[in-house]
């Protein structure tokens, strides 16, 4: 079920990178859309602002708690995805897809290897 | 060796020794080793026990040496307002489901409570001219200050600036505020010296209307000035006079703060007041303190709940939007009976009678040789005047006169004194104090 094209955080969040694309697309995991709860509000990071890894990117809302939403890539970001204003349930529906958050342009190729693959997140999970 | 063991704490030694070895200390002792020692555990000078008998009537004889506001004739106000409180207020607040600070957060419990918190905010709103209000802030000042750091929270710039007409007290505690976070507060000393002031940096401007003076500040020049720059217009208003003169909503206001004494709350010493807290609805996310919301239950029926309660801090913790707990329910609730007493007609009455007993005493007293009115403009129920001797002098022989005279503003306005006005003042009473001014001797 955890698709195996992306890359996992610890914070599950996924990371959707191409070889030859800087930009890479980031979201929340399944695991943690169904643990917040009914998302009621996002608040997306701005056109352009700096991130770094595993630092602040913005905050989901659900009807439960607010929580962090943290970049597991360093870098710009470029965009977001200004659906999920109106609609913040399409994280709920759709994680991987339309409940997409922000596209990144990385500053470093090289952290990606500090993520997780498909299997190893997994295996986080079943440990959690 | 007779140690004290608190029968309501249920750490174990084990358990202390345990916290102190994590904090890296080795007594208790330690911890209170900034506080200089003869502070710590001093010799109350104290006389012995009497009955109670013996201390009522001697406070007793202590409190009539005072001057109470209402029994002698008292023209202070900057900030603090003596009103008339109709007796519904005091029967409504002190009726044993309401009483209580404590913050309703069982909507299965507390329904009756909630529904006055969401009357509270309704009525702010309309007050106000805002879109949405919360229920409650400590007093008007906190309320200011929590208004300059939402504004920060909001558009991320780091600087605000308050112009100097805002009390000098309210602008002591925004200092407080904004020190921690580390926020560059400037001051402006006119909406020309704004103007050149207000850039890109602003995250916002915070206006007092009526300012401290009581004088109605151009909120529809500043607001043209603020918005140049997309940056917020915070104003703190008087709830009176926002029933007479076009509320801060009505100049795109971002954010409205108010004092809510005025609103059936005696002046007290100081407190505790309630603060009043409005603002677009866009920001609602940021604002800080409870929010009723009404909605219905799954039998249909109309409910009321706390709600956006995933910003506070029962769930944040230190994340939190604010920090505003329990305790100013009563007295927001003291303030909704108050406005529902008086009603949309009364309230509006109320601040004609404040404004027109204000601009009589004026009136008066600029014609009386020695004294003056240094600002011009429009105000409402205070203005400053000018004294020919020091205002701290003026006021011993107004209490001589058994009238508890202004503000004294000196420090601001060279022997300057601030006068209030309220429907409490009878024109025989302001009569008797243009006669008392007359007769000073300069």
């Amino acid at each position: 079920m955890t698709p195996e094209h992306l890359l996992y955080s610890k914070e599950h969040e996924w990371v959707k990178a191409t070889e030859s694309d800087p930009i890479v697309t980031i979201g929340i995991t399944v695991y943690a859309a169904e643990n917040l709860g009914d998302i009621v509000f996002i608040e997306l990071p701005e056109t352009g602002s700096n991130v770094d890894q595993f630092g602040k990117l913005g905050e989901v809302e659900s009807v439960k708690a607010v929580s962090d939403i943290y970049s597991p890539v360093s870098g710009t970001v470029v965009e977001t995805n200004s659906e999920l204003i109106d609609s913040p349930e399409h994280i709920n529906d759709s994680p991987y897809d339309n409940g997409w958050i922000a596209k990144i342009q990385i500053s470093n190729s090289g952290e990606l290897d500090n993520l997780m693959n498909s299997k190893e997140y997994d295996t986080m999970l079943t440990e959690e | 060796m007779n140690k004290f063991v608190s029968p309501y704490s249920p750490n174990t030694d084990s358990d202390r020794l345990e916290m102190l070895k994590s904090l890296g200390v080795s007594s208790e002792k330690d911890l209170f080793k900034d506080i200089p020692s003869k502070f710590v555990d001093p010799d109350l000078n104290l006389p012995n026990p009497r009955s109670e008998l013996d201390l009522h009537s001697d406070l007793y004889r202590l409190s009539r040496l005072n001057k109470i506001p209402g029994e002698s004739p008292s023209f202070l106000g900057a900030g603090s307002y003596q009103h008339f409180i109709p007796s519904a207020v005091k029967q409504i607040v002190t009726r044993g489901e309401y009483m209580t600070a404590y913050t309703p957060y069982q909507p299965e419990v507390a329904q009756g409570t909630l529904q006055t918190g969401y009357e509270f905010q309704t009525m702010i709103c309309e007050l106000t001219g805002m879109e949405i209000a919360n229920s409650g802030m400590y007093e008007g000042a906190s309320a200011l200050a929590e208004a300059a750091l939402m504004s920060v929270r909001i558009n991320k710039r780091n600087e605000i600036i308050v112009l100097n007409s805002v009390s000098p007290l309210y602008i002591e505690v925004i200092k407080t505020f904004v020190e921690a976070p580390s926020i560059k507060l400037m001051t402006a000393d006119s909406i020309k010296d704004l103007d050149s002031k207000v850039s890109g940096n602003t995250s916002c401007v915070l206006v007092q209307n009526p300012n401290f003076f009581g004088f109605s500040e151009n909120l529809e020049e500043i607001s043209t000035i603020v918005k140049k720059h997309n940056s917020l217009m915070i104003v703190s208003s008087d709830p009176i006079s926002m029933a007479l003169f076009k509320p801060p909503g009505a100049y795109d206001a971002d954010i409205v703060v108010a004092e809510g004494q005025s609103l059936g709350i005696p002046p007290s010493f100081g407190g505790p007041y309630v603060g009043i807290f409005a603002c677009k609805k866009k920001y609602i996310r940021q604002m800080p303190g409870r929010i009723v919301g009404r909605t219905i239950d799954n039998n249909n029926r109309k409910g009321f709940v706390l709600t956006l309660q995933t910003r506070e801090q029962h769930i944040r913790r230190e994340k939190a939007t604010s920090n505003i707990c329990t305790s100013v329910a009563l007295i927001a609730l003291t303030a909704t009976a108050y406005l529902g007493a008086l009603g949309k007609n009364g309230i509006r009455h109320m601040a004609e009678l404040c404004y027109h007993k204000a601009h009589y005493a004026a009136s008066c007293i600029e014609s009386i040789p020695g004294f003056s009115m240094p600002m011009n403009g429009v105000f409402f129920n205070e203005f400053p005047i000018t004294c020919p001797i020091p205002p701290k002098n003026i006021n011993s022989i107004l209490l001589e006169n058994d009238i508890i005279g202004g503000y004294d503003i000196s420090d601001l306005i060279d022997n300057g004194m601030l006068l209030s006005f309220t429907e409490l003042n009878s024109k025989k009473q302001i009569d008797k104090l243009v006669q008392v001014l007359t007769n000073i001797t300069f």
